[in-house]
């Protein structure tokens, strides 16, 4: 028989094998909430979020778990929170190799080393080293575990998308399966399926930005090496086996090696094995044992979507930007994507929000992915310079740095992934002067250390009233929302991070963990009217 | 605000020595120097209203008013 839904990748993890479902012999198209198309860990995050917080939600892939290969490696601390919040950090955090240490090389000499975390007082580390097929598996596993507590989550494997129909009241959607064909509506369509994205296509929408010429090899090599657990880059490397080069290390003995080619390369050959090995030889010496487990190669681009947010259409992930790894911006801004959308849709849902605050998705996030485009261009032209003139500055930038501190901060190999603040954003309200810059409206909130663990596990996943050094009512309902007070005492930490000059305040923070107003002392009539703003009924 | 009057105390001898720190070296010996004399000098300045209107002036000189 014909297989209607082949494999287009191998799977490192079958998650959620094909099962017919009901819908598929429905006389009419049946009608979900939410549908969302793409199990990559972006769609799996979504599906999450929305499930724990009881909006019912339908994934739908192509393939029946996380693709086998190299792609993402470095997930950032604001990714492990909000998996944190997601109830699946454990196990990631468990099985990540942690790392907060870089080093920057050229040639053969160490020009710097740096930390990307010099600050104490938070529960995750800056960074963790962990596949992305792991990541994707352990958030599955807590799709599991909160489907057992209830969440109302389906996940449908080998249910591809064919076509989307947007209507004024919903999306129909054309499914195939191995069973055949099948239709299905939704109220809300959410397009996490990737760079690529078919429903991006279907749908007409342009996806522009630029590609950079040039490829680059990376190599997941499995050896026993006593190399620190640092990120380690090259620039134009002793042992010239790329123009640039970098090590990080994976769990179970696996590291990652990344080799810049340039753009005029024989692709087949330089997958060679005996190719690979040449380049992998002459950066490890001769006497290291290893055996390579997976390579590739890669071509990157920076660009994303005009818009998000289409009517009923949201784009979440790759499939709304994509940018170059350096600074490990690909699935950790996704994964943001994900916690800004879900609090707002489940509001819409319940009928608590206006469906403009979706709107605010799109100018949030867009905010964040020009951030990250920008971050990660900038990275990109400097590791892999465009002109004549453009090397001759980055060579001197590299000499100087050696010596001198100010190059170093000029140096750069990927500015690493850090969550966006959403400045000028609509949901924001009052600001307080005294208050630190790092916390102002918009902002993630910084985690502490509080009496009971920690603060962002505090916070939860609701709007929450944070009282510092004074007081506030238990519980305060306005707009349909119920806010809880969060009472606490200043600590260094909490008076470094949120007090500044004040001797006390109150912060009003959204279900995304982002501030959004602040004041000296409560006042009833300024916090619902924040709530208010913070819904999109300001 | 970039200083486009005369600033130097000895034109003459700043000139010379600027000159003369590139001698002996080949042509991409001294656009390295240049690079990094431009990077040195940029952290110097550290201004970036002055920095962007050096940059300017440098690539249009003619827009330089009076
Ligand atoms: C070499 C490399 C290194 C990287 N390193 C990092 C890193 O260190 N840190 C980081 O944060 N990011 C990194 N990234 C980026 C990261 O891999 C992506 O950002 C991430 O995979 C995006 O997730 P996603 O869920 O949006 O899309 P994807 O992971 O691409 O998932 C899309 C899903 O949609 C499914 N799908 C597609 N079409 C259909 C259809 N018609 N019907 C149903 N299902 C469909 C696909 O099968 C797939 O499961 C790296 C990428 C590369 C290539």
């Amino acid at each position: 028989m014909k297989d209607l839904v082949p494999e287009r990748y191998a799977l490192a993890f079958r998650l959620y094998p094909y099962a017919k479902s009901p819908d598929q012999d429905a006389a009419s198209p049946v009608r979900h909430k939410v549908v969302v198309v793409g199990g990559g860990p972006i769609g799996l995050a979504t599906a999450l979020d929305l499930g724990r917080r009881g909006v019912p939600v339908v994934l739908l892939d192509d393939h029946e778990g996380a693709g086998l290969g190299s792609r993402a490696l470095c997930f950032s601390k604001r990714t492990l929170e909000i998996c944190d919040r997601l109830g699946a950090a454990g196990p990631m955090l468990d099985k990540g190799v942690q790392w907060n240490l870089g080093k920057v090389f050229h040639d053969d000499r160490l020009l710097y080393a740096f930390d990307l975390l010099p600050e104490t007082g938070h529960a995750f580390p800056a960074f963790i080293n962990l596949q992305q097929p792991w990541f994707e598996k352990f958030l599955h596993d807590a799709i599991v575990q909160a489907q057992a507590e209830g969440a109302p989550i389906e996940l449908r494997g080998r249910n591809r998308v064919d076509a989307v129909t947007p209507a004024t009241d919903h999306v129909a959607l054309d499914i195939m399966t191995p069973d055949g064909p099948y239709q299905l509506q939704a109220d809300w369509l959410i397009a996490c399926d990737g760079a690529r994205s078919p429903l991006r296509g279907m749908l007409g929408l342009a996806f522009d930005g630029r590609v950079f010429e040039d490829n680059f090899l990376i190599a997941d090599v499995k050896m026993k090496a006593d190399f620190p657990t640092e990120r380690w880059f090259w620039f134009e490397p002793h042992f010239k086996s790329g123009d640039s080069a970098l090590l990080h290390k994976q769990p179970d003995d696996i590291w990652r090696i990344d080799f810049q080619l340039g753009w005029d390369i024989d692709r087949a050959k330089e997958l060679e094995p005996a190719n690979i090995r040449a380049r992998v030889d002459a950066m490890l010496g001769p006497d290291v044992e290893y055996e390579l487990d997976w390579c590739s190669i890669y071509t990157f681009q920076c660009r994303r979507m005009d818009k998000f947010r289409h009517g009923r259409v949201l784009f979440a992930g790759d499939s709304a930007h994509q940018v170059s790894p350096f600074g490990a911006r690909g699935a950790n801004s996704g994964i943001q994507d994900v916690d800004n959308l879900a609090w707002k849709l489940a509001l819409v849902l319940d009928g608590t929000a206006p469906e403009t605050l979706l709107d605010s998705y799109d100018v949030e996030r867009v905010h964040g992915a020009d951030e990250n485009i920008l971050n990660s261009t900038r990275a990109t032209d400097f590791i892999t310079p465009k002109s004549p003139v453009s090397k001759l500055f980055r060579n001197a930038v590299l000499e100087l740095a050696e010596h001198l501190p100010f190059a170093r901060s000029v140096v750069n190999s990927g500015r690493l992934s850090v969550p966006c603040t959403y400045d000028g954003s609509v949901l924001n309200g009052d600001d307080h002067p005294a208050m630190p810059a790092r916390t102002r409206p918009g902002s993630p909130c910084p985690d502490a250390p509080v009496a009971d663990g920690w603060l962002l596990r505090r916070l939860g996943r609701g709007f929450v009233l944070m009282a510092i050094n004074t007081d506030a009512p238990e519980c305060l309902a306005a707009h349909g929302v119920r806010v809880p007070r969060l009472a606490l005492d200043a600590t260094p930490e909490l008076t470094a991070r949120y007090l500044g000059e004040a001797r006390r305040a109150v912060y009003l923070i959204r279900p995304d963990q982002h501030v959004a107003a602040r004041w000296e002392s409560f006042d009833e009539s300024a916090v619902a009217a924040a709530l208010a703003r913070a819904i999109g009924k300001g | 605000m970039l200083i486009t009057t005369p600033n130097l105390t000895k034109p003459d001898e700043t000139y010379a020595a600027l000159i003369a720190t590139h001698e002996g070296l080949s042509e991409a010996g001294s656009h390295a120097l240049n690079a990094r004399l431009i990077l040195i000098l940029m952290n110097h300045i550290g201004n970036d209203a002055v920095l962007a209107e050096a940059l300017r002036l440098a690539r249009d000189p003619e827009s330089a008013q009076g």
